[in-house]
């Protein structure tokens, strides 16, 4: 959006105060959280890079670079005046940060001084050791001058010429990455060996060496070319556009047929996991994402797969069953799974069909309660074995080749095949008639079902449909696992599966995943390590502040569909196009209320 | 809006049929239970009853242990009520479910294991100085869930005023999660325990000779009957309440009228809050523990609790929660037992649940009817 903003310029202390002390406070608040959460001293055992910095010590920095850089940021509005970049942006973001750093330092003068353990774990020596840096009390009035800095640094770049922005927070971003990523960089490719000392840790000359290549990229015109590249595809229609869209699957294709050969049994595990959610997270995009029924009690679906494959493959099924009840080979087991999900999908999608949109959540949340209360319960135990599970699940035979859980290649394989058929039909079913009813449907019911669309039956079939993906992965996670337990179906399972579509982007295939591949495979799934293995016991929280966040800043997610995205900021659409003169405000004004989800 | 019931005149669908089975079918599920229940205080060893439990007689209820599970029931059903109310006064005025209000619940329950701890620490838990301590504690935690509740409002859901529906739904499944967390990682993953209670309160003591009961629990009872007392007189009786009752019927109406819409629903936040507050300090004194899950279910259960009673109609709320509550400790010994299900209390949960599936389908707005605006009703 172009702006008509006049630019004015502002003295370096002539600062909003108020909005320094906000910020502020909410760095000190943040900080004291995260060293009262225990991440300095949890955090502090993984070392980035040698002698020099650990993950503990950067959860505590990052927070007031952020800080600092939002102190700057200053939303452009048309025809509103804004201020002139200047040392005032560098300044406001160190008064920001060192209010974090106050925080921190008072945080560890009252360690020092009362003694609050008995309630807050992390009230202890650890934490003043590392907010000291091991050294005298006195030390932690260090946090000051440090958190003043990262926050001018954060406002400074503001003013830097967009390049040298870019080029340090490119450096900034490999190096850590290429840190954190440690296990799996080497695990991928085993040569690059030579960046790290023997416990993982980055060296500090090859630290220095990355951010230089980082730089180098971005000031070479790199990250131009990427985006001409970017742009190029996305401007080219027709049969060109085709021709590069196969070419592009075809790569991604042989990248990932090719990954698991090379890699090790690290990357291979990680990716069969991110694959099992992918396919949790592409049938609950069909229904969420698609339909707009918020589906709380997806786990139910995943676990009626889990179930059904366990109970017609496995020895130790229960003893009730009756004798001429059949153990089928997995791929046997997985057409009766498909046939029962999508027999549970209607059971469990008709009574809540016609329910407003926030009851059906609470209700499928109920049932998915319900149906792994009796999975768990001793009235079942017959046939479920109540909390013992199903164990001894076979592996999936296929002659060529087993796929079990000792061997995460294989399971991956299988899970790439299922994905690539799921993520086919979702994308077919998006322009097929009974994807364009569901958006339909999403966007105003009302109106849909005026235009002729049975609106019952298309919400139905959206159930179906996301139940069947869903078993597609409770099977795989079967013969995967080896076994299957009630535990492994907590309405936790829905909440996570719902973050990575919602952070992905409900709606679109791309971004759920995206979101598949960031969430699960840095911070992991429910019970999965990601890459961060580090990060089990946050990962919760980071989840749920990540959903909170999105919802807030980014509703359309990462990769948003366009459709979706124009649904959510409708207003904003409005808006714009008014200040451009394109809406005749004068006659039928537009309304603004519709596209309302439920 | 379609509704959960088939519109008059309209034919009956597929979907219709099934929905008319299912609500037949639950009905005489309860319909056998109950008979079958009565069959059996009867004769232990009518027909029906050896042929469920596999030849053998079934077992009894006496009138003690009938009584207790009244009481139980009560105690249990007059915290989901209080915790009910938060939802449906957020309903009721805002139009969503706000998933975290169990969290509010938990923290008050949180803040009262700190306080009761360090009250007993001082000496303050036992004897002359317990009434004073108790009461001064459940100040604070109805103080800390008020606040909680009133964060929450500014950070979370105030900036999505206005979004579709499901939007702050979904952010308050992430608020949930979120406090949940962080009070794991605070103060640990493990059960908090309460100090015991003064032997008087734990006591069973006979109530006009009638029932047997723990001092605690009538404790919880009075308790909750005088809160739902004193919001029923502030929701009624007062400007601030009649300010409430406007925004919830139209937002827009009201702030004509000159009510301030934003401050109303701040404060409709912070009494529901208190309320969840109040539930959390009685929920710590009867089970003495609370962990950081202790909000999850018992939140989902009020919400029930408050569609149970009619969402937006404050006294359903309550009603709704002491008819869950009590559903929920008799149900698996009157209707499940005496069918032959075994191990019936461990699907307690799973009961509450069919109440809110069979609720929803037989009178979607509720025993005592809904009251929402108009554009909520549509």
């Amino acid at each position: 959006m172009t702006t008509t903003a006049e630019l004015v310029t502002k003295g370096a202390f002539d600062l909003d105060w108020r909005k320094v002390a906000r910020l502020g406070g909410l760095t000190a608040l943040g900080l004291v959280f995260i060293a009262l959460a225990g991440m300095p001293v949890g955090l502090d055992s993984r070392i980035l890079i040698e002698k020099y910095l650990s993950l503990g010590y950067v959860s505590l920095l990052w927070l007031s670079l952020i800080m600092g850089w939002l102190m700057g940021k200053e939303t452009l509005l048309e025809g509103m005046t804004a201020t002139r970049k200047s040392s005032r942006d560098a300044v406001g973001g160190a008064c920001v940060g060192a209010l974090g750093g106050l925080g921190l330092a008072i945080l560890g003068l009252l360690i020092n001084t009362f003694d609050l353990r008995d309630p807050l774990v992390n009230w202890s020596p650890q934490t003043l050791d590392i907010l000291t840096f091991g050294g005298g009390v006195g030390v932690v009035v260090v946090w000051i001058p440090i958190c003043a800095a990262l926050g001018a640094v954060g406002g400074a770049l503001h003013l830097a010429p967009p390049k040298v922005a870019k080029a340090t927070i490119a450096a900034i971003l490999t190096v850590l990455m290429t840190a954190i990523f440690a296990t799996f960089i080497v695990d991928v490719v085993s040569p690059l060996d030579f960046l790290y000392s023997k416990n993982r840790e980055l060296k500090l000359g090859w630290a220095l060496v990355l951010a230089a290549v980082a730089v180098g990229f971005v000031f070479s015109g790199g990250g131009q070319q990427l985006a001409r590249v970017k742009a190029d595809y996305h401007n080219t229609t027709g049969p060109a556009k085709t021709r590069q869209t196969a070419a592009l699957i075809v790569v991604s294709a042989a990248v990932l047929i090719i990954i698991p050969q090379v890699a090790g049994k690290i990357t291979q595990e990680l990716m069969a996991n991110i694959g099992i959610f992918l396919l949790l997270a592409l049938g609950l995009n069909i229904v969420v994402g698609m339909a707009g029924i918020l589906d709380l009690g997806y786990v139910a679906f995943f676990a009626v797969g889990g179930y059904t494959t366990a109970v017609l493959t496995s020895p130790n099924r229960g003893e009730d069953w009756p004798g001429w009840f059949p153990t089928l080979p997995w791929w046997g087991a997985l057409m009766v799974t498909v046939v029962v999900a999508s027999l549970v999908g209607l059971f469990i999608g008709a009574p809540v069909i016609r329910m407003r949109g926030d009851y059906l959540a609470i209700v499928t949340l109920g049932f998915g309660e319900i149906i792994r209360i009796l999975f768990l319960s001793d009235w079942l135990n017959g046939y479920f074995n109540g909390a013992q599970g199903i164990t001894n699940v076979p592996p999936a035979d296929f002659g060529v080749f087993e796929v079990k859980g000792t061997d995460p290649r294989s399971v991956f394989y299988l899970v790439l095949v299922f994905a690539a058929l799921s993520i086919y039909v979702s994308w077919r079913l998006e322009h097929s008639r009974l994807g364009r009813a569901w958006m339909a449907v999403r966007e105003d019911e009302s109106v849909a079902e005026a235009m002729g669309i049975n609106t019952v039956n298309v919400k139905l079939a959206a159930f179906v449909v996301g139940a069947i993906l869903a078993s597609f992965s409770g099977a795989i996670f079967a013969a995967k696992v080896g076994s299957i337990f009630p535990t492994s179906f907590l309405i936790l399972v829905s909440i996570i599966i719902l973050v990575i579509v919602i952070v992905g982007g409900m709606g679109s295939i791309l971004g759920v995943i995206a979101g598949s591949v960031v969430l699960v495979g840095i911070l992991g799934g429910p019970k999965q390590p990601g890459l961060l293995q580090e990060f089990s016991q946050y990962k919760l929280l980071i989840y749920g502040a990540l959903l909170v966040w999105m919802m807030l800043q980014r509703p359309e997610g990462l990769v948003p569909n366009v459709r979706r995205t124009r649904e959510l900021h409708q207003d904003e659409f409005l808006q714009d196009a008014w200040l451009k003169g394109q809406v005749d405000t004068g006659e039928e004004e537009p309304a603004v209320e519709g596209g309302e989800v439920r | 809006m379609t509704a959960a019931v088939r519109a008059k005149g309209a034919s009956r669908t597929k979907v219709d049929w099934f929905l008319l089975f299912m609500r037949v079918a639950l009905l005489s599920l309860i319909a056998i239970g109950l008979l079958a229940f009565f069959a059996q205080q009867l004769d232990p060893n009518n027909a029906f009853a050896r042929w469920r439990h596999g030849g053998d007689a079934a077992h009894t209820l006496t009138g003690d242990q009938y009584k207790g599970l009244v009481v139980t029931g009560l105690s249990q059903g007059a915290m989901y009520g209080l915790i009910a109310l938060g939802y449906s006064m957020v309903y009721g005025v805002l139009g969503f479910i706000n998933f975290a209000h169990g969290e509010v619940f938990m923290v008050g329950g949180f803040t009262g294991f700190i306080m009761a701890n360090k009250l007993d620490e001082a000496g303050y838990w036992e004897g002359g100085a317990f009434i004073p301590a108790v009461l001064f504690t459940i100040l604070v935690c109805t103080l800390v869930s008020m606040a909680t509740a009133v964060i929450m409002e500014r950070v979370a859901y105030r900036p999505l005023r206005g979004s579709p529906r499901l939007i702050p739904l979904i952010t308050s499944i992430g608020v949930s999660f979120f406090i949940q967390n962080a009070v794991i990682l605070l103060f640990g993953p493990g059960a908090k325990g309460y100090p015991s209670n003064p032997d008087w309160l734990q006591q069973k003591r006979s109530l006009l000779g009638l029932v047997e009961i723990e001092g605690i629990k009538i404790v919880v009872i009075v308790v909750a009957a005088l809160s739902m007392y004193a919001l029923w007189y502030f929701v009624e009786r007062t400007r601030t309440g009649k300010a409430m009752r406007a925004v919830s019927e139209d937002k827009e109406i009201a702030s004509l009228m000159g009510i301030n819409v934003n401050r109303t629903i701040v404060t409709t936040f912070a009494v529901g809050g208190a309320m969840a507050g109040i539930a959390g300090i009685l929920w710590g004194l009867l089970f003495r523990s609370v962990i950081a899950t202790t909000g999850f279910l018992p939140g989902i259960k009020a919400f029930t609790a408050a569609v149970v009673g009619g969402i937006g109609n404050l006294g359903g709320a309550m009603a709704g929660g002491v008819a869950l509550g009590g559903a929920e400790s008799l149900a698996p010994l009157m209707l499940l037992e005496p069918l032959g299900v075994e191990g019936a209390s461990q699907l307690r949960d799973a009961v509450a649940f069919t109440l809110l599936i069979l609720v929803l389908l037989i009178k979607p707005t509720g025993l005592f009817g809904e009251r929402l605006s108009s554009e909520d009703r549509a």
